[in-house]
């Protein structure tokens, strides 16, 4: 009986003890994985990913798919750049007319949940399948990014908007602090409100959802629009940190975002999933780009291993829910 | 029957078959004989085991008791393939077909014609294919892919199919179900013809006036059991009926009682227009009235439209219904589950599974879905409460769980009912729809269900309760409403009502 408990406990915090072994498991084999410059390092640089990520978990519960938050990441962060750039001086009148700071992260942000609500639209109004409608923004949005930007970096913006991306606050970086106000905020959706609910409920049976019913089509449009308004909190940080926004920032993110939410344990069919299991999959994903690099493993090989960990999670997870 | 020859063997024999599902009998020491150039009928209520005893015979089931004998050999087919290839093929009722493949391909699936280079020899599959079609007096391009068809011609096809292979027991599963009178006539003509040639015929249908005409043998089921056999000339639809329905009533769990007179809901000309056929009504014309603590029955063939019923009156479809629903006497627009809610309206569907429970979310959070709203603050559930609401209906239904925090997937066919009941009553409803309330449960959670509906209605809910099986309709029902081919053909009470006379009822399809 003890030694059943244990093996349900083993299961359970699978992902934990996989995060623990790594880091153990680097440390011997990297004096520089532990260091707290190091450590800080990986947190800033997964936090995007992380943010993303929660929307996406959002989005695979209710058993549908974003593939478009790398390409609304970019089109957020270059809208916020362009209102940041665009204003006009008056000098007879010494007079300058443009967007403040706070001003451009607002529009940034709602061009990123507008593109969200968008996909809703598409997928609940016109019924598009959610892999398709996403796959048709990731190209518009690419596409709107690169005739906003001409195709060149956007540069050059005030020390504040720097701050975003690359300053601290008591003594921890600024994206570490987004991203965890926006995991915990997750985390009570998930589990403390009727939204919540209804978006589990709408991944493990919708049709059952419905007769319950549920609002289907409002609970997915808001879900879009979270994941939308998430990318672009992503595509903010990543212009700041780079004081640019780049036409092709955030190539890819969505891959990476799906891994992470994969890895975390939730179920790609919706309905079965948290949000903490998202965190460990963003913190397994990040420490081992970290790790392979340390290790001076090369990026062709680092792709291959990258694979391999994603389908030995999810391999490990359909063995464990077959014996369950 | 036409042979006067003094004996012919039997081409395929079953010997005291049974076969159980965990423990509960589906079939009990079955005999049968099929003999060649002879149509054999099948005739059972829904539930009898008439599909399950066919899917032994054409190796659908492979594991069961007794024996199948093929022309005098025992057989034990490992699946459907290989039963066609020892010739006894199966036309199942519910369509096998690829609905984006052409009827040619979809013909000769699985049995694709070669030619010497392996590859697909079309023209050959697309000059049978015209001529298989033409038999069948089939006037369509075989081309045409089968989603384009009519479902009438796509049951053909399915026949069609079927004759491909060279048969020596051919099995029809209500193949008349979704056709009309003429392609009936077009069947029954092919049917002659394979008779001609010697082919054996099993016919499964519980529309007794095709079985008199096509038929000369017949065998009844009932409840798994063969309850009579023989020539198909010496019997009468009475006697057919009563073979079909004729065991002892079900105790009867409800007195006669005096009804509240107060009426909490009323349907005025109620129509439900086929999303497939606009000219095709899947409720037509139905009125009647639901008093105060009254359980109302409402029974019918398959397809007879009584889920169609509820749903129309739950607002699934309000697109394609039309007529009037009053509520405690004022008339209401249900046209969303949320309107339906709101007038106090609740529905169990039929497949708990699929329409009923979040399967992988545990009983408490089940049980809450529907009325969120109630045990919430700002958005904010209110676990204390919805705790409480949980257990107050595990006590009140008794509910077998180890934890409130089980999963629903894990609960017995009859707990998981209970939860889809709990869910509803948890709404608060006037009205109780109760669409198959114990499809697939056991005898034992049966009985507690009836209990509760009896004592739900004793409170002075209004509650209708839909089924198939019809002493589950007399032990509950004070009134009941019989339904045949979309319309309504009988009220009854519940002292006038018998098997028979509902059978008759739902068997008529014209008055």
């Amino acid at each position: 009986m003890e030694a059943q408990q244990l093996k349900q406990k083993l299961v359970k915090f699978q992902s934990v003890i996989a995060l623990l072994i790594m880091c153990i498991a680097l440390s011997f084999l990297s004096d520089r994985f532990l260091t707290a410059d190091n450590s800080w390092n990986v947190m800033r640089q997964i936090s995007v990913n992380m943010i993303i990520s929660v929307g996406m978990t959002l989005v695979i519960l209710t058993g549908g798919i974003d593939l478009s938050v790398g390409s609304i990441l970019a089109l957020s962060g270059a809208i916020t750049a362009f209102l940041l750039k665009s204003g006009g001086e008056f000098i007879s009148w010494n007079l300058y007319i443009g967007f403040t700071l706070l001003g451009a992260l607002v529009g940034g942000t709602l061009t990123g949940t507008f593109l969200g609500w968008f996909n809703g639209l598409t997928i609940t109004r016109f019924k598009v399948p959610p892999f398709v409608a996403t796959l048709a923004m990731l190209t518009i949005a690419r596409g709107l990014t690169m005739l906003l930007t001409g195709g060149f970096p956007i540069t050059g913006f005030s020390g504040q908007m720097a701050f975003i991306g690359t300053g601290w606050f008591l003594e921890i970086p600024m994206p570490v602090w987004i991203s965890a106000v926006v995991v915990l905020a997750a985390v009570i959706l998930t589990n403390k409100t009727q939204l919540g609910r209804h978006i589990y409920a709408i991944g493990g049976n919708e049709t059952a959802a419905e007769l319950s019913g549920l609002k289907i089509k409002k609970i997915k449009l808001i879900v879009y629009s979270i994941a939308g308004a998430l990318a672009a909190i992503g595509g903010i940080i990543v212009t700041s940190r780079l004081d640019s926004a780049q036409p092709n920032a955030g190539m890819g993110f969505e891959l990476d975002s799906i891994a992470a939410v994969v890895i975390g344990g939730t179920s790609l069919s919706g309905g079965k999933g948290t949000i903490l299991g998202t965190v460990q999959g963003t913190l397994i994903i990040g420490i081992l780009n970290n790790g392979l690099v340390l290790l001076n493993v090369s990026p062709f090989w680092q792709q291959v291993i990258k694979g391999l960990v994603i389908l030995l999670a999810v391999v490990i997870e359909k063995f464990n829910s077959k014996k369950n | 029957m036409e042979n006067q020859n003094s004996y012919i063997a039997p081409v395929l024999e079953v010997r005291n078959v049974s076969k159980d599902f965990s423990g509960i009998y589906a079939l009990k020491n079955i005999d049968l004989e099929i003999f060649p150039g002879e149509v054999t009928a099948i005739i059972g209520e829904n539930g009898a085991g008439k599909s399950t005893l066919m899917k032994i015979i054409s190796g659908v089931y492979t594991e069961y008791e007794g024996d199948v004998l093929l022309n005098g050999e025992k057989v034990n087919f490992k699946n459907p393939k290989e039963a066609s290839e020892h010739g006894v093929i199966i036309i199942h009722q519910e369509l096998n077909l690829i609905p984006y493949l052409s009827i040619t391909e979809n013909l000769f699936l699985g049995n694709e014609l070669l030619n010497r280079m392996g590859l697909l020899d079309s023209p050959k599959m697309a000059k049978k294919a015209k001529e298989l079609l033409s038999r069948l007096h089939l006037d369509i391009n075989p081309d045409t892919t089968l989603n384009q068809l009519r479902v009438g011609q796509q049951q053909l096809v399915e026949i069609a199919k079927a004759l491909l292979l060279e048969s020596r027991v051919l099995i029809m599963d209500e193949p008349t179900s979704a056709i009309s009178d003429q392609e009936v006539r077009i069947l029954f003509q092919i049917i002659n013809d394979l008779k001609a040639k010697g082919v054996a015929i099993v016919y499964i249908s519980h529309k007794l006036n095709e079985v008199f005409e096509i038929a000369g043998r017949f065998t009844v089921l009932r409840d798994g059991a063969k309850i009579g056999a023989g020539n198909v000339r010496e019997t009468s639809h009475d006697q057919l009926i009563q073979m079909m329905v004729g065991r002892n009533l079900a105790d009867s769990f409800r007195k006669v009682h005096n009804l509240h007179q107060k009426e909490v809901l009323r349907i005025e000309n109620l129509c439900f227009r086929n999303p497939g056929n606009k000219n095709d009504y899947l409720v037509n014309d139905v009125s009647f009235s639901l008093k105060q603590g009254e359980v109302l029955g409402i029974c019918g063939l398959m397809g007879a439209g009584r889920t169609e019923i509820l749903e129309a009156i739950f607002g699934l479809y309000p697109a394609y219904v039309s007529g009037k629903i009053f509520i405690d006497g004022v008339e209401k627009q249900i046209r969303k589950v949320t309107d339906a809610i709101e007038a106090g309206i609740a529905l169990v569907p039929e497949d708990r599974k699929l329409q009923g429970l979040i399967l992988n979310m545990d009983v408490t959070r089940n049980t809450s879905l529907a009325s969120l709203d109630k045990i919430s603050k700002f958005n904010f559930i209110l676990k204390k409460k919805e705790e409480e609401l949980s257990l107050r209906f595990i006590r009140k239904l008794n509910t077998q769980v180890s934890s409130p925090k089980m999963e629903v997937q894990k609960l017995s066919g009859g707990n998981q009912q209970k939860v889809v009941i709990a869910k509803w009553l948890a709404t608060n409803p006037k009205i109780l729809l109760l669409d198959e309330p114990t499809r697939g449960i056991d005898v034992g959670a049966k009985a507690e269900i009836y209990k509760v509906i009896i004592e739900l209605a004793e409170n002075g809910m209004g509650i209708i309760v839909v089924s198939s099986e019809l002493p589950e309709i007399l032990a509950v029902s004070d009134n009941i409403l019989v339904l045949s081919e979309s319309k309504l053909t009988a009220k009854l009470s519940r002292t006038e009502a018998t098997e028979e006379i509902i059978m008759k009822a739902a068997l008529c399809a014209k008055e």
